[in-house]
């Protein structure tokens, strides 16, 4: 994790839940897929039909794979004037947002995260580029981290 | 204050000019039902009363909306069904520029608008005033917006508003300067190939402008539509800011402040630079596009300069950014493997105050930003980068077109930039708040 190197810091990381949830939309569509080539191989041409098979299967573990460093690179750290966020696998990013240039922050969960405890928490600053964005909190995280961060946000607040 | 102005509405004639194109379009219709007319068919009648309507409707319009100001408001009125009464402090005005597209030029109108500062950039439009009224008006609004800073204790501007003229672009070098733009030179391919088929066979020709209308009319629009805006572009110096006035067809004249920008670029096209031509931007607080702004409300990238010597722009540059770092350092060589074309252009620079980045692949490009002004700091890296120990560090402002990225450092130097940016800009903050 090299760019956790810039900055040595404590690093959060999101809920477990989180991989949890990615490893069974993973699992989800590669059973899907799986069916699909069971029912070539079992009515159509049989060697064909066991290629899919073996074919998916890779795949899926390399979903599963790419899917959990993911979810291993994302970290977040709060510092004393600003939040640092990092993520990525292929593009490693790492963004530094000062809590005085926070305009609102959002917290949404989707269906599934919902079904999980789990919420997004964002933060919006007056740059479209900010890239603020930490997914699969604990609700009660979540809503701690948002009300930490609006409170920072309102003492350290700068302006434009 | 003085006891309140009695209401007043605007001019007869803005919903006219208000409607713009649809104006033109509509006094063409009205044209040729009225050529055809003898006809009397029941399109034409159609039309006729289409047209009617919407006179109307902008008859009742002019007739809901009037304005007066009272004590250190403006207050403007408006709406039928959905009535609107906006109520516009004279003491947070940031700016008030008057504005005058072609069409109010012909109806001898002006357009007053106000800003306040912020993203949210609130705006109130007096469209439209007389052109005569336009300018003691807005000397006069001002006067008030002084006056209302004078209440709260804050130092007073001059209220005669005294300007000094930087610089003014010569109609010979902004056409020059055009011919040989990226826009210029590719319109100039177009037409150097139609004349080429026309010689060689009309028919081909022709049939090539019935394809291709559409292209080169978007290509035409673009080279006409920067000679407009920039054509006799003056910049002075106010004690407000900058004042910019421009225009062949439409005028405007808008104040740039020096707080508000938020980044500045400077553009060499490859052309340009054998002249040691430049251009410059500047890039304004990105707001919220609201229905009913105009063009040039909807574009924060200002140009102050639109072709200029180096030196020039250098001048202009220390009014806007003081304090601007050198740019030197070139990236590690092996930068070359990932960006070759971008590779001779690759600097970057930092003082105190500001940072500073150059870019590009045939043009150079040149971007300083305020550290006051960074929104987020962010350090990037692809998989190319990461093989070759490289990263980039992007420095966010809240203007939208220009953007300082420090591209394809050592992967050190990118993390020694990140730390020192996001402190120097913590000190820049800190400053600001007291």
């Amino acid at each position: 994790m090299s760019v956790g190197e810039a900055m040595n810091e404590s690093w959060r990381r999101p809920s477990l839940r989180l991989l949890v949830l990615r490893r069974l939309e993973v699992a989800a569509l590669a059973l899907a897929a799986l069916i699909a080539a069971g029912v070539v191989a079992a009515l159509g041409n049989t060697v064909v039909g066991l290629a899919c098979l073996g074919g998916v299967f890779v795949l899926g573990l390399g979903a599963e794979r790419f899917v959990s460093r993911r979810f291993h690179a994302w970290g977040y750290a709060e510092r004393e004037d600003d939040l640092l966020v990092r993520r990525g696998v292929m593009f490693l990013r790492l963004s530094v947002v000062p809590y005085g240039r926070m305009q609102f922050i959002d917290l949404t969960a989707g269906p599934l995260e919902r079904s999980f405890g789990l919420a997004t928490v964002r933060m919006h600053t007056a740059a479209a580029a900010s890239d603020a964005r930490i997914p699969g909190l604990d609700r009660e995280e979540a809503a701690r981290l948002r009300d930490r961060l609006a409170e920072l946000g309102e003492a350290q607040a700068a302006g434009l | 204050m003085s006891e309140p102005d009695s209401w007043r509405r605007l001019h007869p004639l803005s919903p006219i000019v208000r409607g713009g194109r649809a104006t033109i379009g509509a006094a063409t219709l009205l044209l040729l039902s009225l050529v055809q007319g003898s006809r009397g068919s029941s399109d034409s009648f159609v039309e006729l009363a289409i047209v009617g309507i919407v006179v109307v409707l902008g008859f009742v319009s002019w007739l809901v909306t009037r304005w007066r100001i009272e004590d250190d408001d403006l207050r403007i009125e408006s709406g039928v069904l959905r009535r609107q009464s906006l109520r516009f402090p004279l003491s947070q005005t940031q700016a008030i520029d008057i504005v005058r597209s072609g069409l109010a030029r012909i109806f001898g109108v002006a357009e007053l608008r106000l800003r306040t500062g912020g993203s949210s950039g609130a705006t109130a439009r007096l469209d439209y005033v007389a052109a005569h009224e336009a300018e003691p008006l807005r000397a006069r609004l001002l006067a008030l917006a002084a006056g209302a800073r004078e209440h709260e204790g804050a130092p007073q501007p001059e209220t005669v508003v005294e300007e000094r003229v930087l610089t003014t672009v010569p109609t010979g070098r902004l056409i020059g300067s055009i011919l040989i733009s990226d826009v210029g030179i590719l319109a100039e391919a177009v037409l150097a190939a139609l004349i080429v088929t026309a010689v060689l066979s009309p028919a081909a020709a022709a049939g090539v402008i019935g394809v291709g209308a559409a292209w080169i009319f978007t290509v035409l629009t673009l080279v006409w539509r920067r000679f407009n805006q920039e054509y006799r572009l003056s910049l002075a110096e106010a004690p407000d800011g900058l004042r910019l006035r421009s225009g062949l067809i439409a005028l405007s004249a808008e104040t740039i402040r020096p707080g508000r920008v938020q980044a500045v670029r400077m553009v060499e096209p490859l052309f340009w630079r054998a002249l040691g031509w430049c251009r410059l931007e500047v890039d304004l607080a990105g707001k919220q596009r609201s229905k009913g702004e105009g063009q040039a409300e909807r574009r924060p990238l200002r140009t102050v300069l639109p072709v200029g010597s180096r030196a020039l722009a250098e001048e202009l540059l220390e009014r806007i950014v003081p304090d601007r770092p050198p740019v030197q350092s070139p990236p590690p060589r092996r930068a070359l493997w990932k960006s070759p074309l971008r590779y001779r252009m690759l600097a970057w620079g930092r003082s105190e105050t500001c940072v500073a980045t150059t870019s590009g692949r045939i043009r150079r490009v040149t971007v300083w930003a305020p550290l006051e002004k960074v929104q987020s700091l962010r350090r990037v890296q692809g998989p190319l980068q990461r093989r070759l120990r490289l990263a980039t560090v992007h420095v966010d402002t809240a203007g939208r077109s220009v953007h300082a990225a420090i591209r394809d450092r050592d992967t050190a130097e990118a993390d020694r930039a990140l730390v020192e940016l996001s402190d120097l800009a913590r000190t820049e903050r800190r400053k600001k708040r007291r």
